[in-house]
C-alpha cells in the first residue's frame, strides 16, 4: 500500500488504464502540455504522447461531442472538464447524446466515455465556479455518476469508470485533491460502481455523506462518540446507480438518518436518498430524515459567507443530536 | 408555561379513570416523563407520566376519585406562574370527596379553604385560554404523534400507544418511550386498608365502610348486567367420570414433571376438541346474524384480587396439552399482576370457569357476552357409582353449561356436552 494524494491516485488510475488499453485516450483543456489545471494528468503526455493525451481549445460542447463520436467509433475517451461548472456548456452532448445513444440506436452504439473533473466548492471562486452538479447528471437515465471521497476510492472507481461501457460522470472535489490515503498497489485494483462503502460502523445514527462531506462526517462521528452517540458513516460513492440497500440496512439498525451534502437542498441527491429511505424503511424510522445541505443561495465570494454556505462539522453534529433526540 | 394534566386514555375501553395514588404532591418538582400518578382503569392500574417540566401546582382530583377522559386533573407550572385561568377550566362539579357534601357552585365563599378551582371559576370573567401545547402526544384534533418505528414496535409488543406519553418534540412517541414501556412493569395496584375490628360498634346496625368501587369492579358490574338480564340463559348439567382423565394427567406429568398439567388444562383441551365438532355451540348471537367461529378460543376465568378476568387461550383446539398448560399458567400469572394486554382478555369464543379448587360441587356461571356459552366446572371427588350392576368408586365431576338460548337450543347444547363427556371419560379420543 502506498500513501497517495487523491490527485496522484487519479493520475495512477489514468496511467494504468492508458497502458492497459490502447483505445483509452485523454482530452481536455490544459491536460497535456500543462499537465492539467490541477495536475491530475501530470507526466501523461510525456509517457503516452500527443495521440493519447490531447489539449483542446476552450470549447466544452465541441470536445464533449468529439468524445461521444470517438466512443461511438470504438474508443474509450476520458474527457476532463477543468471544473464541472464548465460542463454546463457541454450538457447537450452529455445528456442528449452520451446518455441516450445506446437507447436511441436500439443498442447499436455503446458510449464508453468518462467525463471527469472537479466539482463542488473550491476556495473563494464564487457563484459560477463552486457548484455541485451531481443531481443534474444523476437525474438522467443512461448516465452513471461517481463521486469518490478517498484516494483508494478515487483510483479504484476511476479505473472501473474507464472500463465501463456506459457514459460515466466522475466528479472529483477540488478541495480534496491534496487529501492523502492508502492506495493498493495492485494494478488490477478496482472498485465496482454502484456499491456504497461503510466508512465507519455505528449503531445510533446513520450519516450518509459523499465527496467533501465524508471527512467532515467522520470528524463529526468522532466528536459524537465523545458525547456517547455512535454514528455509522456511509459513502454511496456512486450516486447513480445508488446503492440504497446498504443505506436502508443501516437505517434499519440505527433508525435515524442525517444526510450531509455540499449541494443545494432543493431537488438534490439528499432529497432522493431521503425519499428512498422513506419508501424502503418507513417502519424503521424513529425520527424524520434530516438533511444538512449547502445554503440555498449562489455561493458567496466573501470568505466568511462562503464558510456559512458550506456544511461543517458543527452542523452535522447538531443534526445528529437532533435526530437522536438529545437536544 | 403552565400545562394541563388531563385524564389520559389508558385502555381501549376506558371511559373514566380513578386516581389510585398520586406519586407527587402539590409543590413537588416534576420533570417530563416522571411518574405522576397511578390510575385505576377498567382493567389495570397504569402509571401516568408527567408531560412537562415544572412544579405540580394543583391536584384537582384526589386519590380514590374518578374523572372522565380528558378532564383536567392537575396543573403543572412554574413555581410563581399564575394558573388561575387554567384552573377556571377545572370541571364545575369535580367529583366530590366522599366525606364532603355536594359542592355548590353559586356559593364559592362558603367553601372550605382548599377549593381554589371553584373560586377561580367565579373570578375569571374572561374566556379561559386554550390548552397550551405542552408536548402531549395528542394534538387538538386528537391525533397522536408517533414515529413510524415506535408505532411498529408498539404493535409488535402489544402496547397501547394511548397509554404512553412521548418524550420527543411535540410529545412524539419515539423508540425510547416504547423501550421504557416494555421494560417497565405496570405499577402494583394499591388497595384501601380495611377498618380494624375494634372500631366496629357492638350495638345497633352493623358498622360499615364505603369504598369507592374500583374500575375493574365497575366494569364487571356493567358487563354482567348485560348478560343474565338480556341474555336468556338455560343450564345443562352432567356428571363425568374422571378416572381416565386423571390417570392420563398423572401419566403425562410423570413423563415430565415440568409440564405441570392440571385437570383444568385437560378440560380446556377437551372442550376445544368438542367445540370443533359442534361449531353451533362455538357461536355468538350478533342481533342480525349468528357468528360461527372456526377456532376454539377459550376464555379461562381467573380470580384476581378485587375481581376476575378471563385471559384467552387462542386456538386451544390446535394446541397440545403442554402448550395449553404453559400458556394458562403464564396468562394467569400476568392476570394476577394485572399485566395482561387488552387483546389477551377479550374475544374468546367460549369460556370455562372452574371453582373445583374451592370444593364447589356444582354451580352455574354467567355468560360473558357475546360468547354463546360458558362451562362451570365443579370439584372432582370420589363417589360410589353403579357400573355393570356393581357399586364401584369413581372420581366424579359435575359440569354445568350456561347457554345463550338465542344461539344454542337444548338439544344442541346437550349434544355438545355429550361429546365433551365422551372425550373426557375416554381421553384417548384426543389422539384418535
Amino acid at each position: 500500500m502506498a500513501t497517495l494524494t487523491i490527485r496522484d491516485a487519479l493520475n495512477q488510475a489514468l496511467r494504468e488504464e492508458l497502458a492497459r488499453d490502447d483505445s483509452v485516450f485523454l482530452m481536455g483543456e490544459e491536460v497535456a502540455e500543462y499537465d492539467g489545471a490541477y495536475k491530475v494528468t501530470r507526466g501523461l503526455l510525456h509517457d503516452f504522447g500527443p495521440k493519447r493525451v490531447i489539449d483542446t481549445p476552450i470549447t466544452e460542447l465541441g470536445f464533449a461531442g468529439l468524445g461521444v463520436g470517438a466512443a461511438m467509433a470504438g474508443l474509450r475517451p476520458v474527457v476532463e472538464f477543468m471544473t464541472f461548472n464548465f460542463s454546463i456548456l457541454a450538457t447537450d452532448q452529455i445528456i442528449n447524446s452520451a446518455a441516450k445513444m445506446l437507447y436511441m440506436s436500439g443498442g447499436q452504439f455503446k458510449i464508453p466515455i468518462v467525463f471527469r473533473g472537479p466539482g463542488g466548492s473550491a476556495f473563494q471562486v464564487s457563484s459560477q465556479h463552486s457548484q455541485a452538479l451531481e443531481s443534474w447528471y444523476a437525474y438522467f437515465p443512461g448516465l452513471k455518476v461517481v463521486m469518490p471521497s478517498t484516494a483508494a476510492d478515487a483510483k479504484g472507481l476511476l479505473k472501473s469508470a474507464i472500463r465501463d461501457d456506459d457514459p460515466v460522470v466522475f466528479i472529483e472535489q477540488e478541495r480534496m485533491y491534496g487529501n492523502k490515503g492508502e492506495v493498493p498497489d495492485d494494478p488490477d485494483f478496482t472498485i465496482p460502481l454502484g456499491v456504497a462503502d461503510v466508512k465507519r460502523e455505528g449503531k445510533d445514527v446513520t450519516i450518509v455523506a459523499r465527496s467533501l462531506m465524508v471527512p467532515l462526517a467522520l470528524k463529526a462521528a468522532d466528536q459524537l462518540e465523545q458525547q456517547g452517540v455512535s454514528c455509522e458513516v456511509i459513502d454511496p460513492r456512486t450516486i447513480r446507480p445508488l446503492d440504497i440497500n446498504t443505506i436502508v440496512e443501516s437505517v434499519k439498525k440505527t433508525n435515524r438518518v442525517v444526510i450531509a451534502e455540499e449541494s443545494h437542498p432543493i431537488c438534490g441527491v439528499g432529497a432522493e436518498i431521503s425519499a428512498e429511505i422513506m419508501e424502503h424503511a418507513f417502519d424503521y424510522l424513529d425520527a424524520p430524515v434530516k438533511r444538512v445541505s449547502g445554503a440555498d443561495v449562489p455561493m458567496p465570494y466573501a470568505k466568511n459567507l462562503e464558510n456559512l454556505a458550506i456544511p461543517d462539522v458543527e452542523r452535522i453534529v447538531a443534526a445528529v443530536r437532533e435526530v437522536a433526540y438529545i437536544d | 408555561m403552565a400545562t394541563k394534566v388531563i385524564m389520559p386514555k389508558l385502555s381501549p375501553t376506558m371511559e373514566e379513570g380513578q386516581i389510585s395514588r398520586w406519586l407527587k404532591k402539590e409543590g413537588d418538582k416534576v420533570s417530563m416523563g416522571e411518574p405522576l400518578a397511578e390510575i385505576d382503569t377498567d382493567k389495570a392500574t397504569m402509571e401516568m407520566q408527567a408531560l412537562a417540566n415544572g412544579v405540580l401546582r394543583k391536584i384537582l382530583i384526589n386519590e380514590g376519585q374518578s374523572a372522565p377522559l380528558g378532564q383536567l386533573i392537575a396543573i403543572i407550572a412554574e413555581p410563581n406562574e399564575d394558573i388561575a385561568s387554567l384552573m377556571a377550566e377545572a370541571p364545575a362539579a369535580a367529583p366530590a370527596k366522599q366525606e364532603q357534601p355536594k359542592q355548590e357552585q353559586e356559593k364559592p365563599a362558603e367553601q372550605p379553604a382548599p377549593q381554589p378551582q371553584v373560586r377561580a371559576a367565579a373570578a375569571s370573567a374572561a374566556p379561559a385560554p386554550r390548552a397550551v401545547d405542552n408536548g402531549q402526544p395528542r394534538t387538538d384534533s386528537g391525533r397522536m404523534i408517533v414515529s413510524p418505528l415506535a408505532a411498529r414496535m408498539a404493535a409488535e409488543a402489544g402496547i397501547d400507544l394511548r397509554s404512553l406519553q412521548g418524550s420527543g418534540p411535540s410529545g412524539r412517541i419515539i423508540k425510547r418511550d416504547i423501550e421504557a414501556a416494555i421494560s417497565q412493569p405496570k405499577a402494583e395496584p394499591s388497595f384501601p386498608r380495611v377498618v380494624q375490628a375494634g372500631q366496629i360498634p357492638q350495638i345497633g346496625a352493623s358498622a360499615y365502610r364505603d369504598e369507592p368501587a374500583s374500575e375493574i369492579r365497575k366494569t364487571i358490574a356493567k358487563r354482567l348486567v348485560t348478560s343474565l338480564g338480556p341474555v336468556p340463559h338455560f343450564f345443562l348439567t352432567t356428571e363425568i367420570e374422571m378416572d381416565r382423565a386423571a390417570e392420563m394427567r398423572r401419566g403425562i406429568n410423570a413423563l415430565d414433571p415440568d409440564l405441570k398439567i392440571s385437570i383444568n388444562d385437560v378440560i380446556i383441551k377437551v372442550a376445544a376438541a368438542a367445540l370443533v365438532q359442534h361449531p353451533e355451540v362455538n357461536a355468538s348471537f350478533q342481533e342480525k346474524f349468528v357468528r360461527y367461529y372456526e377456532r376454539a378460543d377459550i376464555g379461562v376465568a381467573v380470580a384476581i384480587e378485587d375481581g376476575l378476568i378471563t385471559p384467552v387461550v387462542r386456538a386451544a383446539d390446535q394446541k397440545s396439552l403442554s402448550q395449553i398448560a404453559a400458556e394458562v399458567r403464564e396468562l394467569a400469572e400476568r392476570a394476577r399482576s394485572r399485566r395482561l394486554k387488552p387483546e389477551e382478555y377479550t374475544g374468546a369464543t367460549f369460556s370455562i370457569s372452574n371453582l373445583g379448587m374451592f370444593g364447589i360441587d356444582e354451580f352455574t356461571a354467567v355468560i360473558n357476552p357475546p360468547e354463546g356459552a360458558i362451562l362451570a366446572v365443579g370439584a372432582m371427588s370420589a363417589k360410589p357409582v353403579v357400573r355393570d350392576n356393581e357399586l364401584v368408586i369413581r372420581q366424579m365431576m359435575r359440569v354445568t353449561m350456561s347457554c345463550d338460548h338465542r344461539v344454542i337450543d337444548g338439544a344442541t347444547g346437550a349434544k355438545f356436552l355429550q361429546t365433551f363427556k365422551k372425550i373426557l371419560e375416554n381421553p384417548l379420543y384426543l389422539v384418535v
